[in-house]
């Protein structure tokens, strides 16, 4: 049996951290790779530990690799990621994946760090008629909403499922979708985030008429 | 209490000294626990009553049994086992005539998201743990009949590799049950860091679930080709020796005119050619609001013919159970969830 081979990982440093919110961070490392928006890195802390995928949540002309991750309790690896600091090291993958962003018309769907590939779409310039719809449960949850604020203007439709504030509907997501009548069939549609959103999602989506074939998605395991 | 059963040869070592008792006294627990199959730890009669005494403050045998069976017409049987948390899964027992086969589940719920699947329409909502993997089979009625296991009920085994390697290590070794890995069949749509780790570390069969030997077809239909390319995967299994005994097949459900065309045919040939394996045929079973259709008898057919002509040894699975949802993609305990005040969408 030949040595199990995993995706190199290679030796980068952090550049920066921040605590966005209690238990969400971002991290900047320094970039050894080019990427295309929509793709991720494995990552891990140790050569002998099974490495995470993160999808890159900065734009590709940018020169750090920013993610963005909340802390899993249970999880082996992003306790330790928010334990970083400046000029630590971490292993990290060459960028892979092909949930990649394009010029075309899209809606972005996406659940708490699902919005992560989005943000690297928008920051790489692919912002033109797209349209976010990004659900949380408050309003202090909507990752990068300042930016997506200033890209997307009245293209960026949020949703909070337990509180409100001005300009975030209360509510969710998937029962706005419900209540459409005109989804556009003939643009796609990018779901990112956990298995149960992307499944309601994709369901509502499809009972619409949109092709399936619209339908691109991404999950988080 | 925590459970003893789940738990492997070296684990209870760790039981046995963290409680001074002798270090023998693991490998009588797992005859215990996995050969005579006993339900308390009274039962483990040649360990010392102080010994039972001492396991029994900290410790449960932890076995559970059906809650509900359902029988299909042609003599499969869906169990439902409760889990962890209040939550249920379901394993389907298919009788045929010299082979009795187990459908176990390694997950509640799934997070693939495979757009054809009954289980993933549920979310996901836990890992199995090893004991809950291994209880399925051993507390099911007809346990002594089985003579096969495949990890091809809800979950995807690959994404509790840990858990699914602890319960083969379990169902496998001489102080387990003892059974020949070659017994077991694993499915896995392809995570492919975990299918290494795998065929590395066990012995036991490999499916895998590719359904389009095509990229862009397969990405529509299971979000994992975004990250775990097919051909990827394909080339992974190809590093590897599998000898004449471990086999390699392919799951293909048939999808009217997605993946059932002379050009389907002519990709597969093309994607698995130089690896020994079987092609298994699966009639679509349908679920609510899919936008999939299955190929009619006569199409699936056609396309054995066609791919046992370009040499690739193709069979078409017979459907069981699909009365009482226990078929291929069918199983689903979501029904059985409370509805998810938590959820941010």
């Amino acid at each position: 049996m030949p040595q199990r081979k995993q995706k190199e990982l290679f030796p980068t440093k952090v550049l920066k951290k921040e605590e966005i919110a209690p238990g969400v961070f971002t991290i900047y490392t320094e970039k050894k790779f080019d990427f295309i928006p929509g793709q991720v890195v494995a990552i891990a802390m140790t050569a002998d530990e099974e490495p995470r995928l993160y999808s890159i949540a900065s734009g590709n002309t940018a020169g750090h690799i920013r993610i963005l991750f909340d802390i899993n309790p249970e999880g082996s690896l992003t306790p330790k990621l928010a334990q970083l600091d400046p000029g630590d090291e971490m292993l990290m993958s060459e960028p892979f994946g092909r949930f990649l962003g394009t010029e075309d018309p899209a809606w972005w769907i996406a659940t708490g760090t699902g919005v992560a590939p989005f943000i690297s779409m928008s920051e790489s310039g692919l912002i033109q008629n797209k349209k976010l719809i990004h659900g949380a449960r408050t309003p202090k949850e909507f990752w990068f909403s300042e930016h997506f604020s200033a890209s997307l203007n009245d293209h960026y439709v949020r949703f909070a499922t337990r509180e409100t504030a001005p300009g975030i509907q209360a509510g969710r997501l998937t029962q706005w979708l419900k209540e459409q009548n005109n989804l556009p069939n003939n643009i796609k549609y990018y779901l990112c985030g956990n298995a149960n959103m992307v499944v309601d999602v994709r369901d509502i989506l499809v009972s619409k008429g949109i092709p399936y074939d619209n339908i691109v998605a991404e999950i988080y395991f | 209490m925590e459970a003893l059963f789940g738990k492997t040869l070296e684990e209870l070592k760790v039981v046995a000294a963290e409680n001074g008792l002798p270090g023998f006294t693991a490998k009588q627990m797992a005859q215990w626990l996995y050969t005579k199959k006993v339900s308390e730890i009274d039962d483990m009669t040649n360990l010392s009553k102080d010994a039972r005494g001492r396991l029994k403050e900290k410790y449960e045998i932890g076995r559970v049994v059906p809650s509900k069976v359902q029988a299909s017409v042609d003599g499969t049987k869906k169990y439902l086992y409760p889990a962890q948390k209040g939550l249920f899964i379901e394993a389907a027992y298919i009788p045929e005539k010299d082979r009795h086969t187990l459908c176990i589940s390694s997950q509640i719920g799934c997070k693939m998201g495979c757009l054809f699947c009954m289980t993933g329409k549920q979310g996901f909502q836990g890992q199995l743990t090893a004991g809950e993997i291994v209880n399925q089979v051993i507390s099911l009625p007809e346990s002594d009949q089985l003579t096969n296991i495949v990890y091809m009920g809800m979950g995807e085994p690959l994404d509790n590799v840990d858990n699914v390697l602890k319960s083969l290590e379990i169902f496998t070794s001489d102080w387990g049950m003892g059974w020949s890995p070659r017994r077991f069949n694993v499915s896995t749509i392809g995570v492919e860091p975990a299918m290494r780790r795998f065929i590395e570390e066990s012995d036991a069969h490999l499916a895998i679930s590719l359904h389009t030997p095509f990229n862009e077809e397969r990405k529509k239909l299971m979000p994992i080709e975004q990250v775990y390319p097919i051909e990827e995967v394909i080339d992974a299994l190809k590093e590897y020796d599998f000898g004449r005994q471990r086999r390699i097949s392919f799951e293909y459900i048939m999808f009217d005119g997605v993946n059932d065309t002379p050009a389907h045919v002519k990709g597969l040939t093309k994607l698995l050619n130089g690896i020994r394996c079987r092609i298994n045929l699966i009639r679509f079973h349908p679920i609510p609001d899919s936008p999939l259709r299955g190929s009619s008898d006569e199409k699936i057919k056609w396309f054995s013919d066609q791919l046992n002509k370009k040499g690739l040894t193709t069979t078409i699975r017979r459907s069981r159970g699909e009365d009482i949802y226990a078929a291929c993609g069918l199983l689903s305990t979501k029904n059985m969830l409370k509805e998810d005040t938590e959820k941010d969408y």
